[in-house]
């Protein structure tokens, strides 16, 4: 009778799920495996011409290609300055958002943060373009107190790139690594206390591995969009610092080369699952503690 | 004095996340061409550009179109996908709540590019409907998050009172569980419709020559003339943005308020 309850159960919510579940995988792991299936079976040869039949000589190509490698280095190094610099930043927030704010103002301090998440991210994008330029806002202030003597160049930099990304994303990694210190049982931290651990020895022992799960959350959910991000080097980089979306677009599009262009997408996007992997894997002993 | 130094510094990374938009009115009203310090006087003029603009009408249009679809299917979806979650043990349930959910963290160029690949070796012809097509699929994890807070709490309780009181499985949801999650619902639709209206990659490749808002604002990007014109735009549409969260927000609230639901904001 239980078990025949629990098949019944098993199978209305496999019957309510096929919906969405069924538009994914149309719209979206079809697609995934019809470029997988480009890269591996097309080989464009000339002007039109292709080649068919299982080759690697896509992924030949993208791995000789030096400027798949530096694009996808730089691509690494921006994603990972901008994780670091949001965790960072955003740590505190989430901190003073859970053990500071009262409980009524919880709500009210996450909606200030989200908002400007949602709202126009190109013109968002564009503005650290106005703020940042020669004549922009940065260059204006330093001006008007006499601290420089012409303006300064930031644009066109990766520095900017990751700037401006850091902003984009930031409330991206507050709400998750909110989210694990919420979690947080608060006689724990008590605890720590009457054992005589000081107040720096309690968050270090304490509360910082418990909240290690959202730190962790809160970097792939940030590095993995960056990585592909197409606005922002566009807009920021001017052009002259691009990263690997722009070369996937380049390929796909401007050179009409769909397999090579696709074979770039999943190397991209397998590099991306196996540092992600790794990552999860050195914070296993911070994953396993969830309780 | 920790809390203090804490609260000052959440302050000021609050002012970090605003200042951008701070800008935009300042240089949306300004009487200059050039958007720049210092400030030149006060104008509604680009205003009135944006306006008269036919281009950016039709834009507006689109998005709409794309918007508004969008938002309904995604929220549909959603519905299933968040029942099914919050209501039954079923096999797989991480897998296949994990795939429905990996939009979110997928590079958008990613979604766009896989997408046109297929359509263009099926011979689909580029245009809104691609657009809602890649939308709905962005947009649902969105609805589903913000309608999973509004099923999660619900008693089963109620739904089997109105059972053993004779109602059908669809009668008792229709009649009872529904209106208990419609803020949940109105306030998916509104938070998919944002996400939507500010997409700009998926709509920039799947477009095919139909202007949406965010391609057309990023093809004037290209000429200092229209700038000001664009700052006017920008300023427009993230008040409309806030207007329409605060809305989903006080829905989202209210939906938690009813459902007994701890309050945790969105995602």
């Amino acid at each position: 009778m239980a078990a025949r309850g629990l098949d019944r159960e098993a199978r209305q919510g496999l019957a309510l799920v096929a919906p969405p579940f069924a538009y994914v995988l149309l719209v979206m792991a079809a697609p995934l495996l019809v470029m997988l299936a480009t890269s591996l079976f097309l080989f464009k040869t000339g002007y039109r011409e292709y080649v068919e039949g299982f080759t690697l000589a896509n992924y030949l190509q993208v791995w000789a290609d030096p400027i798949f490698r530096a694009l996808m280095l730089r691509s690494l190094w921006v994603a990972g300055l901008v994780t670091l610099a949001t965790v960072v930043l955003a740590f505190p927030v989430a901190y003073f958002l859970s053990f500071v704010v009262s409980p009524q103002r919880k709500a009210l301090w996450l909606f200030l943060i989200t908002i400007p998440f949602w709202t126009s991210y190109l013109i968002r994008v564009f503005l650290w373009s106005v703020i940042l330029a020669p004549n922009g806002v940065v260059n204006s202030i330093l001006d008007f107190f006499g601290l420089i003597e012409r303006p300064l160049r930031m644009l066109n930099s990766v520095e900017a790139i990751v700037v401006t990304l850091s902003h984009a994303y930031a409330p991206f990694a507050i709400l998750p690594i909110f989210v694990a210190l919420e979690r947080i049982d608060r006689a724990l931290l008590e605890a720590g206390r009457d054992l005589g651990e000081n107040r720096v020895m309690t968050f270090l022992r304490v509360t910082l591995p418990l909240a290690m799960p959202g730190v962790v959350a809160a970097a792939l959910i940030v590095f993995i969009p960056t990585i592909g991000d197409y606005v922002t080097p566009t807009l920021i980089g001017g052009g002259r610092v691009p990263m690997i979306a722009n070369m996937i677009q380049s390929q796909m599009l401007d050179q009409d080369n769909r397999p090579l262009g696709s074979a770039i997408a999943v190397t991209a996007m397998l590099v991306v699952a196996v540092l992600a992997a790794v990552f999860m894997a050195l914070n296993r002993r911070f994953l396993k503690v969830r309780a | 004095m920790r809390p203090n130094w804490l609260g000052a510094y959440a302050l000021l990374y609050l002012l970090f996340l605003y200042a951008p938009i701070l800008l935009l009115p300042l240089f949306a009203f300004n009487d200059a061409t050039i958007v720049a310090f210092p400030l030149r006087g006060f104008t509604t003029q680009w205003f009135g550009e944006m306006w008269e603009n036919a281009t950016l009408r039709r834009a507006l249009g689109n998005s709409l179109i794309i918007a508004g679809s969008s938002a309904v299917l995604s929220t549909c979806l959603g519905i299933f996908a968040a029942r099914a979650s919050t209501r039954f043990r079923f096999p797989a349930k991480g897998g296949i709540m994990g795939a429905i959910m990996l939009p979110l963290v997928l590079p958008e160029i990613i979604v766009a590019m896989s997408l046109l690949v297929v359509l263009l070796s099926i011979g689909v012809t580029l245009s809104i409907v691609t657009v809602i097509v890649g939308h709905t699929l962005i947009c649902m994890p969105y609805a589903i998050t913000v309608l999973t807070t509004a099923f999660a709490s619900l008693d089963p309780a109620f739904e089997e009172a109105a059972q053993d009181l004779g109602e059908s499985k669809w009668g008792a949801f229709r009649l009872v569980i529904l209106p208990l999650v419609m803020p949940g619902i109105i306030s998916a639709l509104l938070i998919s419709f944002t996400v939507s209206l500010d997409e700009f990659i998926i709509a920039f490749f799947l477009a095919g020559n139909q202007p949406t808002l965010p391609t057309y604002i990023f093809s004037q990007l290209r000429f200092p003339a229209s700038i000001p014109m664009i700052m006017a735009l920008g300023t427009v549409l993230v008040l409309l943005s806030i207007v329409m969260l605060t809305i989903a927000e006080y829905f989202r609230r209210r939906g938690a308020a009813r459902t007994g639901q701890n309050d945790r904001g969105f995602l």
